[in-house]
Formats: structure tokens, sequence, C-alpha cells
């Protein structure tokens, strides 16, 4: 198994901390008292609640549509009860509630009928691609992006290299590790039926050089010509592009996909899932969760997706001692959770407790240049900085900034404590927001001077009516009267309306906006 | 032979003069046009009138014919009036406070048990942005909703009100850090 392999720029050797979570073997996790499921689990648009408040649901039945190509369904991951859809806490930087569908669990935990194909070694592309779009299944690496439009564009175009990715970079997190050990078989069978259907030249499946049991696991199993491969074990291998580089010597270029140079890629995670639903009608209901950091016990779980990421902890024994911070995903990118409320969703691959990752208070920037030594990207992070701070975007935006893939290397690395990945984060969803603001003016310039134009050409007709006689002048002047008697009887019965809706429930003009009132009710939504 | 070499000069010379004013005339219509569409491209398109104008566009042209100031606009705020005196090549000044204050984005909400579907609101909208027929309740659709508020005052039962945008997740920003703690190894 002598393969070339390339060095990408920059990244970082780091602590790994993953025999803290990989040496047990995973266990289920508790089916919790309350399950909430975001209807964003995903990249793309929201799904569409199919179900109703008290109606009773299976395990694996659909209970939110997708809507939309970039777009997946959402199932419910027990057997029980909905009780609401409303907005809840789920893992966002912006602490904003988000919509869910709440179901209480029966405990029962009945599977809905899963239909399996007759021959499911035989599907044609099509069928899969269906299969895998309906069982909702996104990128279980932590990105999110619906598997069926990537499986999609494979199958549209010619495909060199399928690359199944299990190098897990990050720290502390192991759930892809233990995931391979346990079910290297189903890895290597999703990923021969992904390659199958995308007609790959080549499939390679690639994890970290340090996960020796889960390449000895994949080596026994290895079916047809799938390869195997080792990577360096330096943050960020794992990366989209950092992957494609190491394996290939290819560069994805800015601005483009990897299906461009002709490469698609998957996680492991997502392999095995799109194994579970063509043989076993399995949509996707639960995952791997590494909990890991300073709880009692670490390890990984298959966790129900909606589980509350406080359960979670609570089963793997919470820390003595004040509480600690729990963050959902890696130390380099997750998400601080605020509410242990928050649930695990498709993408949650770990639950980090510690309070081990403050760092000291911000300096300015030295120019020592070892952020640009570690970008993977070959950026100027130091200059991204700069212009992201003086909120002078348009340079940022000349120097790539939205080549960055958030990996945090650079702050990582900054003797001053800088944020530099919150300062990108920040001037990118200016620009966006930006982009967003130019759009709807320009709709409403345009609604502006067709209206304006409108209103010139009802003008001139009028005019030309009024000047072939008068007409219309007598009938208006009784339209006029009429309208009035009707507008007049109309604001009578308004403030009739209106006395008694304020007697029922006080003055609800004053405090309005748009969202919060509308809390619980799907419909009135959209 | 002078005679027409004499009146081949005069008219080439004609010829060009005319050439060259019928390209500085349509140049400068251009310009002018330009100025206008570029003026435009500034103002936020809430259409609201609070420049005393009734449009963008109009109190656009008004800046460039040299009849309006920069300041006049409430809803672009200070960051409209720098974005003008950065193309116009003047200073910045404060927003006229005359005119209004800007503030938060709105959008109108038809309370709909109350509309009495009088049509009004339809006819004040500048951007079309509310759909009903007479006599059936109106609803805003509230994507293209500048929030103009041009709709609340003809309302003959008060039932359109103006909400702040909620900060939903989609339209939520990343704030600009600060020397906040941060994560890291
Ligand atoms: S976060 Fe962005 S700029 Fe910083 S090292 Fe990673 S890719 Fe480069
Ligand atoms: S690592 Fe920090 S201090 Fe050094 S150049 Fe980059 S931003 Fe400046
Ligand atoms: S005040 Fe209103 S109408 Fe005038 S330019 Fe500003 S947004 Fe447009």
């Amino acid at each position: 198994m002598s393969q070339t392999l390339w060095q990408f720029h920059g990244g970082l050797k780091l602590p790994g901390h993953k025999a803290l979570s990989n040496r047990e073997p995973s266990i289920p996790a508790a089916i919790p008292e309350r399950l909430f499921l975001p209807l964003q689990q995903h990249i793309g648009i929201a799904s569409r609640p199919t179900v109703k408040i008290g109606e009773k649901v299976l395990k694996g039945q659909l209970i939110a549509s997708a809507e939309g190509y970039v777009s997946v369904p959402v199932h419910a991951s027990t057997s029980g009860t909905v009780i609401d859809i409303g907005d809840y806490p789920v893992a966002h930087p912006s602490d904003v509630d988000a919509r869910c569908i709440v179901i209480e669990p029966d405990g029962d935990d009945v599977w809905v009928e899963r239909r399996v194909p007759a021959q499911c070694d035989l599907l044609g592309p099509k069928a899969v691609n269906d299969m895998i779009r309906d069982a909702g299944i996104v990128g279980l690496g932590g990105a999110g992006f619906p598997s069926h439009v990537k499986v999609n564009e494979g199958v549209e175009n010619v495909v060199d290299t399928l690359i199944i990715n299990g190098a897990e970079c990050e720290p502390y997190i192991t759930c892809d590790d233990r995931l391979i050990r346990e079910r290297a078989d189903e890895v290597i069978a999703g990923a021969s039926l992904i390659s199958r259907t995308v007609q790959a030249k080549r499939c390679i499946v690639a994890v970290e050089d340090d996960m020796r049991d889960a390449y000895a696991a994949l080596e026994k199993v290895l079916i047809g010509d799938i390869e195997l491969a080792k990577v360096p074990a330096i943050y960020p291998a794992g990366g989209e592009k950092q992957l494609i580089f190491t394996l290939t010597g290819k560069e994805v270029p800015c601005g483009r996909l990897p299906i461009h140079i002709g490469i698609v890629m998957h996680n492991v995670a997502t392999a095995a899932a799109v194994y579970r639903v063509v043989h076993y009608g399995e949509p996707l209901v639960s995952r791997y969760v590494t909990v890991t950091g300073s709880v009692v016990s670490p390890r990984n779980m298959q966790v129900l997706l909606g589980t509350p990421v406080g359960d979670l902890v609570d089963q793997c024994g919470r820390p003595d001692g004040p509480p600690k911070k729990v963050i959902m995903g890696g130390p380099m990118m997750g998400i601080p959770v605020q509410d242990e409320r928050v649930p695990v969703i498709k993408t949650t691959n770990c639950i980090l407790v510690t309070d081990a990752l403050e760092r000291g208070p911000q300096m300015p920037c030295i120019r020592c240049g070892d952020c640009v030594d570690v970008c993977p990207v070959n950026l100027l992070p130091q200059q991204l900085y700069w212009y992201a701070r003086a909120q002078d975007f348009d340079t940022a935006q000349d120097l790539h900034l939205f080549d960055c893939i958030d990996c945090g290397c650079c702050a990582q690395v900054c003797p001053s404590n800088i944020p530099l990945v919150q300062y990108f984060f920040f001037a990118k969803s200016e620009i966006a927001a930006e982009e967003e603001a130019r759009g709807s003016a320009d709709r409403a310039r345009g609604a502006y001077e067709s209206r304006t134009a409108r209103l010139a050409k009802d003008e001139a007709e009028r005019a030309r009516h009024l000047q072939q006689g008068d007409i219309g002048e007598s009938r208006a002047k009784n339209d006029r009267g009429q309208k009035k008697a009707y507008i007049q009887a109309a604001i009578e019965r308004t403030k009739a309306k209106r006395a008694t809706a304020r007697e029922r429930e006080g003055s609800p003009k004053d405090n309005a906006t748009v969202g919060p009132d509308r809390k619980s009710t799907p419909e009135s939504n959209e | 032979m002078t005679v027409i070499s004499a009146l081949l000069v005069v008219g080439s010379l004609a010829l060009a003069s005319a050439l060259l004013m019928g390209y500085a005339a349509a140049r400068f219509q251009r310009e002018r046009l330009s100025l206008v569409d570029k003026i435009d491209a500034l103002l936020p398109q809430t259409q609201c009138g609070q420049c005393s104008y009734p449009g963008c566009r109009p109190y656009a042209e008004a800046i460039a014919r040299g009849d309006a100031d920069i300041n006049q606009c409430p809803p672009g705020g200070a960051l409209t009036i720098g974005a003008l005196a950065e193309l116009l090549g003047r200073d910045a000044k404060p927003l006229d406070p005359g005119r209004g204050t800007s503030k938060l984005k709105q959008v109108a909400f038809i309370d709909e048990a109350l509309c009495i579907g009088c049509f009004k609101c339809i006819l004040a909208c500048p951007v079309d942005a509310i759909l009903g027929a007479p006599k059936q309740m109106h609803t805003v659709v509230s994507s293209e909703c500048t929030g103009c508020e041009l709709c609340v005052e003809p309302c003959p039962v008060d039932c359109i009100d103006m909400r702040v945008v909620d900060q939903g997740m989609s339209n939520w920003r990343w704030p600009r850090p600060q020397d906040a703690p941060r994560m890291g190894l």
C-alpha cells in the first residue's frame, strides 16, 4: 500500500486527545423524554412539516418533507407523539431559536414499515439517488450538504475518483474512528455502492495514520478494487480540499467544486448510512456521537437525532464542580452550546465538555506571520483580519476571504490571541447581508419603476376618457358615494370587532414583532 | 479651386464640429444619466418619500441636478450619506433631522381580521408589496415590503402595524468581534 501522497501547505500537529473516547465500544444512548428535531439540519432550504401536533408517529416515519432540490426530509427518530412544532434552542452561533418538531417518545421504539428493494445490488443510479434523498441523508462529517445532490452530480459528470473520508482530523473527535471499527463492512459496502452509482474509476477510503485499528478493520473487509489510504495526522487533513490534494495532488480551483475536477467525496458515516437505507430501508434517524472532555466516562454513543445534549452529558457522567462549557463539535470549529436542550442533529459529531479552551486577553497584531505559515489554504490571515476589522470587505474578498475554510489554524497559533476566525465570520456575514440588501433594493427599484410606468399609463387613459365626454363623471360620483358608505359601515364593524378583541386580550398592537407571536403555527409562517 | 478647397475646409470643419458637439451632447447626456443611476444605486429604495421627493429615483435626479442636498434620506442614514459624499466628492454631513430619523428595518403587517378590503393601502404601496382585491382582506408580502410606512396612514380602520423585522437565524449577522474570550486549544 505504497501511495504517493502530497503535502498541503501549513496545517498543525495538534494534541489529539483521541484515546480519551475511542477505547470503549459505542453504546446506544437512552431514548430521551423529548426529541427536538429541527427542520433545518442541513445546508439548503428548511424542510416542511408533514405532521400535526397530537399525531402519533413511528420510528423512521416522514415528519417533514424536502422543499426543493437542495433540501432533505426529516424522519421521526423513535415512535411517539408530536407534541409541538415551534421554536426551540439549537446549536447556532446566534443563539436564535429555530423551528423544531418535538416528539414525546412512547418508549417502544417501533419502526415504520421499512421497504427494501428486491435485488438492491442491482439498482440503477436514479433509484439509489432517490433512496438517498428520501432517507434524509446529508454529509455526516459536519458540513451537512444533502448527499443526493453530490451523488447526482457524480452521476451526471465523469468521476475519476471517489474519496470516502475517514480522516477525522479535529482533536477529541472519534466517532468516525469507532464507526469504522464497528461497522467497517457497512462503510466498505456503502463506498462500493456509491462508487458503482457514480461510476467512479477509482475509490479510495482514507483514514489518518494514527487510526490503526480502523485501518485494520477496513483492510479485513475490503472488496473489489477499493483502495485504502493513510494520510498524515495533520489538522485539517480531513478538510475536503486538503484531503483531495493529499491523495491526488489536484487542487480544486477557487470558487469551484471537487466535481469540477472529477472528484466526489463523502464521509465514512455517510457511506454507511447510504448502505443502511439501500439494504435495510432505514432512513437517517441516529448517528455516532463522541461525548468527551471532562465527563466521567468519555465514549461514543449511537444517538437518536433530536436527543438533547444535556442527556448525553448526564449519561456519560456530568463532571463535579461548577458547570463546564459544552461545545457541539470539536475544539477548533465547534459551537458553544448555551442551553442543554439543544439537540443532536445530523451533523453533530461530538459533544465536548471542557473549560480548557479559554484564551488570554486579545492583544495587537505583532506581524509575526505565524498565521500565514499555518493557513492550509495559503491565505494571508493577518491581512484578512486587518481588512475585516476595517470593514474594507472588497479588499478582503480580493484576498480570497471566501476560500477560508474556517479551520482556525491561524487563530490557534496567534500569539496575540486575536480571534481571527471570528473576524472572518463577521466579514463573510456582512458581505452576505450586503448582497441580500442589494438584491432586495434591486427588486424594490424594479417594482417601483413598473408601478410608476403603470400609473402614468392609467393617467393617460383617464385623460383620454375624460376628453371623450362627461359620461363617466356622474357615475363616478355615484360610485364614490356608495364606496364611502361601504367604508363607513366597515369601519363601524371593525371598531366593534376591535373593542371585543381588546377586552379579551389587552392591546397586542404595541409590542408586536414579526416572529414570536406566531410561534407554534407553522402554517401561518410562510 | 481655392473656392472649392475653402468650401471643403469650412465644410469639414463644420462636419467635425457637428460631430464633436453631437458626441459631446451624447456623452454629456450619458454621463448625466449614469450619474442619476449611480446615485440611485446608493439609495435604499425604500421609496418612502421622506426626502420630500416621490421616490428614490426622483430624489436621485434632484441630487444630480443640484437641487437637493445629500443628507435627506432617513432610511439610508449615515451609510448612504457617506456613500453619496464619496461618489460626488463632497463632505459627508449629518442627516437632516427635519426629514426623520433612521431606524431598524420594519415591515408592514395587516391585521387580517380587521382589514375591510378597502384597497387604499394597495394604492399607497410604492412597490406593489400588498396583495388583495377590493372588499377582500389584504396581506403584505414581507419579503417585498420596504418598510416605507406609506400604507399605514391611508388605512381607515388603522389595521396596519409596522413591525421590527425579527432577528431570525436567516437574517442574523455575525457581530463584529471585540476583546471577547474565544475558543482554541
Ligand atoms: S481559518 Fe481561514 S485564514 Fe485561518 S488558517 Fe484556516 S483557512 Fe486560513
Ligand atoms: S499570528 Fe497573530 S500576531 Fe502574528 S501576524 Fe498573525 S494575526 Fe498578527
Ligand atoms: S427618503 Fe425614502 S424615498 Fe427618499 S431616497 Fe430615502 S428611501 Fe428613497
